[in-house]
């Protein structure tokens, strides 16, 4: 298992009604960096994240978690979906979310064992939510909400995490205790590819970068893959997000 | 059995009520309540065809006619909704008025032959079920829809206990289920099942179109007032007996049908629950803001991180 990486597509080909929306993609990641997935909105980024975990139909290629299939290997892998994709009305506490990140160890009848449940718990108190324990979801904040869904991925125990915008919508105290639980991922040896849309702070996040439109423009260590010339390739003609970048970059040379 | 028909009526009411209000608590929170809607209706052919091939009024092929229409209305929606460029609803809107409408000529065409009319399969009627009746050797047991219905109870709960984790999370959130192997598509089929079991044993009782108001209103009515899983499903309980009780009491007084007065009655119940918890929590929500006001309030728990 050593020899083979987390995560590696080949040839990777998805059609969402009709339309290709991954064209091609190959890539293998490298163990226990923290990588940040960049691109232009429709670029396919969420559909990256949910068809390495066989959500969708693949028209061509296949993907290996540490040398095989998904379905076999899925104890290895949290996920933190996009916030907007569930109903936080929804009827339950904070912990019992969290808990549905240990529902791989659910026998067919009857519930969570006790470890599991301390699993969840201890996962709520990494991100400091343990006080909200019994809390129903509706009464969260944005960024608790987040937090949330961060425990359910630590719940999960895993080593990779599929991470779908963390940071979108999030304050600002979210924002550094999201940046700190990744640096201790990355501490514990966990490999983390994360949709991210800030492209100000990828270079400060991330030390790895996809950059995807549609096809796998780049994949490399941030240093010498965020460049100008790549994000250019990356988003096209969008004059606007461009000079966001190299004005971001400006003043990372700065600093 | 001896009761009398009275009693039985609102004894069958109230099941009926109570079955479809459980099952329907987990349509609502999938957000599938017209899924129900449409298995209501499709599932008509299925009864006729299990009359016509049957040649009788047995519960196993009713059942398994039924069961067989819903699980393909759930299968055509969701193939019609993935492969051709048609949003869900559109093709729910497709799939269960076309096998209704097969259900429609296949009781005017038969309608000697089965023991079904266009007026039952569309409103019920409770108001037979005390006279039909089953029983063992010489003794009356009561009436069939009471058997049926109480059978039907049962099943959605055992269901919703035994895999209220499954349920829950693939109500909440599919793509988590999916993630960490809980089989989301299994436990939608199977929870379509016995919503298509649900609705054959209450068809009788209160037809195909009020069907839905059963499954419907007990648990939004309660999903406006709670906040966990435990008083919605209270609430639900409680709002579907006293629709019950108080449909067949209105229908009584009014002397017209009694699915139609548990409908309204339930459909009250709901617009009353509406305005009153909304009222309230404006009423609170200005209290809290004039308490944030006066005093610097800090959220718990909201302390950085812990590594």
């Amino acid at each position: 298992m050593a020899s083979s990486p987390p995560i590696e597509v080949h040839d990777l080909t998805v059609a969402y009604r009709q339309k290709p929306v991954l064209w091609n993609v190959d890539f293998s990641l490298p163990e226990g960096e923290l990588i940040g997935l960049v691109g232009p909105n429709g670029a396919g980024k969420s559909t990256l994240l949910k068809a390495i975990m066989g959500f969708l139909p693949l028209l061509s290629g296949y993907v290996r978690v540490y040398g095989k299939p998904f379905e076999q290997q899925r104890q290895f892998i949290g996920y933190v979906p996009q916030r907007e994709s569930v109903d936080w009305d929804f009827p339950v506490s904070v912990l019992d979310v969290v808990n549905m990140g240990r529902f791989g160890h659910l026998p067919l009848i009857g519930g969570l064992k006790r470890t599991d449940k301390e699993r969840a718990r201890a996962a709520l108190d990494q991100v400091g939510l343990a006080d909200l324990a019994g809390r129903q979801i509706s009464q969260l904040s944005g960024g608790q909400q987040q937090r949330v869904f961060l425990a359910r991925a630590l719940a999960q125990d895993a080593t990779i995490y599929l991470m779908d915008e963390p940071f979108a919508g999030v304050d600002a105290r979210t924002e550094r205790a999201i940046v700190d639980l990744l640096k201790q991922l990355k501490a514990d040896g966990k490999t983390v590819l994360a949709v991210h849309h800030d492209l100000h702070t990828v270079q400060e996040y991330f030390d790895w970068v996809m950059l995807l439109n549609l096809r796998l423009v780049r994949l490399g260590p941030t240093t010498e893959i965020f460049t100008e010339e790549n994000l250019r390739v990356t988003y096209g003609g969008k004059l606007a997000i461009l000079a966001e970048a190299a004005e971001s970059l400006t003043r990372r040379t700065e600093v | 059995m001896n009761l009398s028909p009275d009693t039985w009526i609102m004894l069958v009411a109230i099941i009926a009520a109570v079955s479809c209000g459980l099952v329907g608590t987990w349509l609502v929170l999938r957000q599938n309540a017209m899924l129900g809607d449409a298995i209501s209706h499709s599932v008509l052919p299925g009864l006729v065809l299990a009359f016509l091939i049957s040649q009788s009024r047995d519960v196993l092929p009713m059942v398994i006619g039924a069961g067989v229409m819903g699980l393909g209305t759930a299968w055509l929606t969701e193939m019609l909704g993935r492969t051709g460029r048609l949003y869900r609803d559109a093709a729910l809107g497709i799939v269960f008025t076309l096998l209704f409408a097969i259900g429609v000529i296949l009781v005017s065409i038969y309608t000697g032959q089965i023991d079904l009319d266009q007026d039952c399969v569309l409103y019920g009627e409770i108001a037979y079920a005390p006279w039909d009746r089953i029983a063992v050797g010489s003794t009356d047991l009561g009436p069939r829809s009471f058997w049926i219905l109480s059978g039907a109870l049962l099943v959605v709960v055992l269901f919703s206990a035994l895999f209220y984790h499954q349920l829950m999370v693939t109500s909440f959130d599919p793509a988590l289920a999916r993630a960490v192997g809980v089989n989301e598509r299994f436990w939608h089929y199977a929870l379509m099942t016995v919503v298509s079991l649900v609705i054959v044993a209450a068809f009788e009782s209160v037809g195909a179109i009020l069907v839905v108001a059963m499954l419907i209103l007990p648990s939004a009515t309660g999903k406006l007032i709670s906040h966990r899983m435990r008083p919605l499903v209270v609430t639900a309980i409680v709002v579907a007996i006293v629709t019950a009780i108080g449909g067949v009491e209105l229908a009584d007084r009014v002397d017209g049908s009694i699915a139609g007065a548990m409908t309204v009655v339930g459909g009250v119940i709901f617009v009353l629950v509406a305005i009153t918890s909304r009222l309230i929590q404006r009423h609170r929500q200005r209290h809290e803001y004039e308490a944030a006001t006066t005093t610097q309030l800090q959220a718990p728990g909201d302390s950085a991180i812990r590594g």
